[in-house]
């Protein structure tokens, strides 16, 4: 491998990160603003403009924070559970692309940080790590809320992992690759002409299960029950305080832009946007068009995600498990021998 | 290999953030132990017992069916993946990969009339 490459690796890895963790305080923001909007209420106003400086004052306040260590913990779990969580959450945007490969300095370069030809088993596998922070983390906070917290989170976690599985393989089917890039390319164009050929529309019922299934691991509303407040205290970061607190926080919502990211390349269509070919951009503008046009896409699930969570209930929870066994998965598995027979049938 | 070395990279940068945050954060923090501030929340109430009390079995027999039906998924993904390419033979195909859902499907219908999918 030369210099050149290298260099591009280490600073896509750098652009990523920063993307990443510039991201999760505007979510944060937003969602404090939204949820405010829906309840009748204000918000942040104090510090910034409209609040927007808001979520960089808590960030100071969560690092002049006392740590305090509960009596009978793990030291080093209780310590090291925040990264786990934290590190596989950033780390799964990895696979993501956001736009079609550019050519820099004679060579093309992909834009997103590894194009792994399993792209999908590679978000899949590296997001499910993050079940282990959580679960480190509440056995090592020696307290009640946390263990039942975690092992809610855990059991939820493997419970929905099956369904999201699932739901994908329909698209695999129409694809033929793992690659999220190719898969993005299956979806350019449109199906009689004025329906954008988004795997939304080829696969409704996949999008379906793993649009809940997302929402279900990424412990967001309406199942959040690993953190229900009235019944757990905090669930499984009861215990933690401090900057610890806020990298289980900064976890979720991390979690939150890849499993919308993901969302939009698997079912949105990506960065394709059905006839900008036909407008006779410059191939600079055009690519510019694209990744906004994927910004835009994964922005508008993410107000969806926090949509939901500020208008519906939160299950209970024998029927979050019986929807997940009970109705996502034959519902899944009907979804892939449909797929296969409708496939067979347009040959 | 070559992208994985920037997986590597990103990994060592997204673990390098998680640290320092944690390391700025100890020695900012103000410390003031003693008194029973470090006892484990009950609401309010003495802790009583341990912790780490013995929990339901339910979790466990999640974690085996997790295992069971998740690793059939993964199977279903190389299937998946060349079922288009091979679609002239795609009836085939498609009745080998009813017999192997079938064989599951009768395993899921056991654990569903046995009760393990239900919860409480």
């Amino acid at each position: 491998m030369d210099l050149l490459g290298f260099v591009i690796a280490i600073v896509k890895a750098l652009i990523v990160l920063v993307l990443m963790l510039s991201t999760i305080p505007i979510l944060v923001w937003s969602e404090r603003k939204l949820s405010a909007w829906m309840q009748d209420r204000v918000g942040p106003n104090r510090v910034g403009p409209a609040g927007l400086l808001q979520p960089l004052a808590d960030v100071v306040k969560f690092l002049f924070k006392e740590e305090v260590m509960p009596q009978g913990a793990e030291k080093w779990l209780f310590v090291a559970a925040p990264v786990l969580t934290l590190v596989p959450a950033l780390l799964a945007f990895a696979a993501i692309p956001i736009g079609d490969p550019i050519h820099l300095f004679g060579r093309e370069v992909t834009l997103q940080l590894a194009n792994v030809n399993v792209g999908i088993l590679f978000v899949f596998a590296v997001g499910s790590l993050g079940a282990y922070g959580i679960v480190f983390g509440a056995w090592a906070s020696n307290n009640k809320f946390s263990l039942l917290g975690g092992l809610r989170a855990a059991a939820q976690l493997v419970s929905y992992e099956v369904s999201l599985g699932l739901s994908i393989v329909g698209v695999l089917m129409l694809t033929g690759s793992l690659r999220l890039g190719d898969v993005v390319d299956a979806q350019a164009g449109t199906f009689f002409g004025f329906v954008p050929r988004w795997n939304l529309f080829a696969q409704p019922i996949g999008f379906l299960i793993f649009t809940v299934a997302a929402f279900a691991e990424t412990n967001r509303a309406p199942f959040d029950l690993a953190e229900a407040e009235q019944e757990l205290v905090a669930g499984y970061h009861t215990e933690y305080s401090s900057m610890k607190f806020a990298l289980f926080f900064m976890a979720e919502y991390a979690h939150m832009i890849t499993v919308s990211a993901l969302l939009t390349c698997l079912f949105l269509g990506g960065w394709k946007v059905p006839g900008l070919e036909h407008i006779g951009l410059g191939p600079f503008l055009f690519g510019v068009v694209q990744t906004l046009a994927f910004a835009m896409k994964a922005g508008f699930v993410l107000f969806f995600f926090q949509w939901v969570r500020w208008t519906l209930p939160r299950f209970r929870y024998d029927q979050l498990m019986t929807l997940g066994w009970k109705v996502f998965f034959p519902l899944g598995v009907a979804n892939v021998m449909l797929t296969g027979v409708l496939l067979l049938g347009s040959r | 290999m070559n992208e994985y070395l920037s997986v590597l990279v990103f990994l060592l940068l997204a673990t390098l953030v998680g640290a320092a945050l944690l390391v700025l954060s100890h020695y900012l923090g103000p410390r003031r132990r003693g008194g029973i501030k470090g006892t484990p929340v009950e609401s309010g109430v003495d802790p009583i017992g341990d912790a780490r009390i013995p929990f339901n079995v339910r979790f466990y027999l999640v974690g085996i069916l997790f295992i069971v039906f998740d690793v059939e998924a993964v199977f279903l993904y190389v299937w998946a993946v060349i079922y288009k390419q091979y679609l002239n033979r795609g009836a085939f195909l498609l009745g080998e990969m009813a017999l192997f859902i079938g064989i599951l499907l009768f395993g899921y219908v056991y654990a569903w009339k046995k009760g393990a999918l239900d919860w409480d």
